[in-house]
C-alpha cells in the first residue's frame, strides 16, 4: 500500500506531437500531489501516463522513466493491465457502470476480472469501501439499486469506492470535483483527506483553492506558448508554491494574473 | 419613477402590442371540412380521387394562407402553408402503408381459420389446405440464419469498434456497405452456386436459404451493432481499464451488456428485413407441399415462397390457391409487425435504468 513515484525525464507523444516535455518528480507516500496549470497544459496527460491509460490512444506513446517503489512501469516486460490494477483513478465525470447496481460497481474490479471470493469476503470488500468514501449511510438500503440513480455527488463518491475497492497503491485523480456542486465537493475533499493515510495521491485540479487546501505538495504545470509542449515550471511544498514560489509564472498564474 | 415618465412608458408600449389578431382554433379544421366538401363534390362529378385529393390539399393550403395573411400576418400565415405541407407529405407516406394493409387483411381474413396454421398442403387439391409447413419452414430458416449472421456481424462490429485501426477497417466498412447492397436474387445464387459445388447442381437444403439470408443479414447486424457499440461512452471503458480489467473482460462485461438493447433490437430488426425475403429462398430452398423440419435435407416451404407458389400457379380452380396466397401474406406482415414490436420491448427490457 501507499507507494513513491519518482518521474524521469518523461516525454508524452500524441503520435508525433510532444504533448509533454522533460517531466522530473518525486511523490511521496501518502501525500496528497496537486497539479495545476492552464488548460491544455498536459496535466491530465501525465497523469494518465502515471497508470499507462495514456497509451490506451491510438498511436500514442511515452519516453522516459516512471518508477513506482523501484519499478519501471515501462519496462518491457511489465504488463498496463496489471499496473492500473495497482494504480486507480478516478475520472472528471463521474461514470459508474450503467448496468450495474451500486453493489456490483463498488465489486466491479474484483468481479470484472472474475477473482473468486466467498461472499461474505466480497460483502466486507464492499462495505469497507464505501464507508471510506463516506457513502455507505446513504446507499447502505439500496444497494441493489442501479448506480446510476445517485446524485452527481454520490456517483462520483461511488467511483472513488469502486477504485479504492481494489487496494491500489496509489489513487489517481483528474479533476474530480470539476462537475460538482460546493458541498459535493467538499465531502470529496475530505475524502481525500481521510485517504492519503493509506494511499499516494496525485490530484489534477483547475480549483487553486483546492490545490491549496487539500495537497501537500502542488506542481505547476504550463506552455511556453501556443503549440509548445507543456512542462513542469516547479514543484513544492503547497505552502511554499501558493506563498513564494520562486518562479515568475508561477506566482503570476496562482495571483491569477496569467496571460 | 415619477407619474409622468410612466405614462411616457405606457404610451410607448402601447404601440408595439404584444398581442395580435389571430384565427379561432376552430379554423384549420372549418377550412379543412369545406376543402374535403368541394373535393367529395369534385368526385362526384367524376374526377378522378387522387387529382381531388390534391385539389383539396391546395385549396386548403391557399385559403388557409390567405385567411391567416389578412388575420395574423405574414410569418403566420408561412408557418400554417408549410404546416400543411408537411402534414400532407406524411399522409402521402402513409397512403401505401394503410392501402397494404387493408388490402391483406380484407383478402386475406378470409381463410384466417384453424385449419390453416394446423393443416400443411400435403395432398390437398383445390379447397381447403393451410400454411403450417410453411410457418415451421419460415422459422425455421430464419433461425438458422440468425444462428450464423449474429455471432459473425456482432464479432465484426465489435472489431470495428473495439479493435480497427486504419485500412483494414475501412476496407472491412467499405464491403459492408457493398454488402448491404446487394441484391436478394444474388445471395439466392451465391449460396446455391456456393452448396453446388459441394453436393452437385439440383441441391435443395433449408440451410442453403439460411445462408442467402445470411449474406443479407451479416451487413445490417454489423451496422446496427456498430452504430450501438459507438454509442457506449469511452468513459467507461476507461473506467474499467483503469480497474485494471482486459481489454476483452472490458468489452465483454462493460461495452456489451451497455449496448446490448441496441443490439438487440437491431438484430431484431434485422430479422424482420429478411424474414420476408422470396428470391433468395425460392432458388435454394424451393418449396414443397408437406412439412418438413430437417433444414439440412430436401426442399422446405416458406411463407413468402408458398404465397408466390399459390398465387402464380394456383391450379384449377383458383379461388382457394389465391385465398390462400392473401392469407398467407397477412401471416407474413403479422410476423413482421410482431417482431417489430419485440423489437420494442428488447429496447425497453435490456436499457441500462437509472431507477428501478
Amino acid at each position: 500500500m501507499a507507494k513513491r513515484i519518482d518521474v524521469a525525464d518523461l516525454n508524452i507523444y500524441y503520435d508525433k506531437t510532444l504533448a509533454v516535455q522533460d517531466v522530473s518528480l518525486s511523490i511521496e507516500p501518502r501525500s496528497v500531489t496537486a497539479l495545476i496549470g492552464p488548460s491544455g497544459c498536459g496535466k491530465s496527460t501525465f497523469l494518465r501516463s502515471l497508470n499507462r491509460m495514456h497509451e490506451l490512444i491510438p498511436r500514442a506513446r511515452v519516453e522516459g522513466k516512471v518508477m513506482v517503489d523501484g519499478q519501471d512501469l515501462y519496462a518491457p516486460d511489465v504488463d498496463p493491465v496489471t499496473v492500473r490494477s495497482h494504480i486507480g483513478m478516478v475520472f472528471q465525470r463521474p461514470n459508474p457502470f450503467p448496468t450495474m447496481s451500486i453493489y456490483d460497481n463498488v465489486a466491479a474490479g474484483i468481479k470484472l476480472n472474475a477473482k473468486r471470493m466467498p461472499k461474505s469476503e466480497l460483502d466486507d470488500i464492499v462495505e469497507r469501501s464505501l464507508r471510506q468514501a463516506n457513502l455507505w449511510d446513504e446507499v447502505a438500503d439500496r444497494l441493489h439499486k442501479p448506480g446510476s440513480g445517485l446524485s452527481g455527488g454520490q456517483q462520483q463518491r461511488l467511483c472513488i469506492a469502486r477504485a479504492i475497492a481494489v487496494q491500489p497503491d496509489i489513487l489517481l485523480m483528474d479533476e474530480p470535483c470539476s462537475a460538482l456542486d460546493p458541498i459535493s465537493t467538499q465531502k470529496i475533499e475530505d475524502l481525500i483527506g481521510e485517504l492519503k493515510a493509506d494511499y499516494t495521491i496525485v490530484i489534477v485540479t483547475h480549483n487553486m483553492q483546492q490545490a491549496a487546501r487539500v495537497s501537500d505538495v502542488t506542481g505547476f504545470f504550463n506552455l511556453r506558448g501556443v503549440g509548445q509542449p507543456g512542462h513542469l515550471v516547479e514543484i513544492g511544498d503547497t505552502a511554499t508554491i501558493f506563498s513564494a514560489p520562486s518562479n515568475k509564472a508561477t506566482e503570476d498564474y496562482i495571483s491569477g494574473r496569467f496571460g | 419613477m415619477n407619474p409622468s415618465t410612466r405614462t411616457d412608458l405606457e404610451a410607448a408600449l402601447s404601440d408595439r402590442p404584444l398581442t395580435q389578431g389571430s384565427l379561432p382554433r376552430r379554423a384549420p379544421w372549418i377550412t379543412l371540412a369545406a376543402a374535403i366538401v368541394i373535393g367529395l363534390v369534385l368526385t362526384s362529378f367524376g374526377v378522378a380521387t387522387g387529382l381531388a385529393a390534391l385539389v383539396t390539399a391546395v385549396l386548403y393550403g391557399v385559403t388557409i394562407f390567405a385567411w391567416s395573411l389578412a388575420v395574423e400576418g405574414p410569418r403566420k400565415a408561412k408557418d400554417r402553408v408549410v404546416a400543411a405541407a408537411v402534414t400532407s407529405a406524411f399522409l402521402l407516406a402513409l397512403a401505401p402503408l394503410i392501402s397494404v394493409v387493408v388490402t391483406v387483411i380484407s383478402n386475406g381474413v378470409n381463410r384466417l381459420d384453424a385449419e390453416f396454421f394446423t393443416y400443411s398442403m400435403h395432398g390437398i387439391v383445390g379447397e381447403g389446405g393451410g400454411v403450417y409447413h410453411a410457418i415451421t419452414g419460415t422459422l425455421l430458416i430464419t433461425a438458422v440464419a440468425t444462428v450464423i449472421s449474429v455471432p459473425i456481424g456482432l464479432l465484426c462490429a465489435i472489431y470495428l469498434v473495439e479493435y480497427a485501426t486504419g485500412r483494414l477497417g475501412r476496407a472491412i466498412t467499405f464491403f459492408v456497405d457493398v454488402m448491404t447492397g446487394i441484391p436478394s436474387i444474388v445471395a439466392g445464387l451465391f449460396a446455391y452456386a456456393l452448396f453446388a459445388l459441394f453436393f452437385g447442381p439440383g441441391v435443395r437444403m433449408g440451410v442453403m436459404g439460411a445462408v442467402a439470408l445470411s449474406v443479407l443479414m451479416i451487413p445490417i447486424v454489423v451496422r446496427s451493432a456498430e452504430e450501438m457499440l459507438r454509442l457506449v461512452p469511452n468513459e467507461l471503458r476507461e473506467a474499467a481499464y483503469a480497474l485494471g480489467v482486459p481489454k476483452w473482460r472490458t468489452i465483454l462485461k462493460v461495452v456489451l451488456p451497455t449496448a446490448m438493447a441496441g443490439i438487440a433490437t437491431g438484430v431484431t430488426l434485422a430479422i424482420a428485413r429478411v424474414i420476408g425475403e422470396t428470391a433468395p429462398l425460392l432458388v435454394t430452398v424451393g418449396i414443397t407441399t408437406g412439412v418438413n423440419m430437417n433444414p439440412f435435407d430436401d426442399r422446405m416451404a416458406t411463407l413468402p415462397v408458398f404465397a408466390y407458389r399459390q398465387f402464380s400457379s394456383p391450379g384449377i380452380p383458383p379461388e382457394p390457391a389465391i385465398d390462400r396466397a392473401w392469407t398467407a401474406a397477412l401471416v407474413l406482415i403479422a410476423v413482421v409487425m410482431l417482431l417489430n414490436l419485440a423489437a420494442r420491448l428488447f429496447s425497453r427490457l435490456f436499457a441500462p435504468r437509472s431507477r428501478a
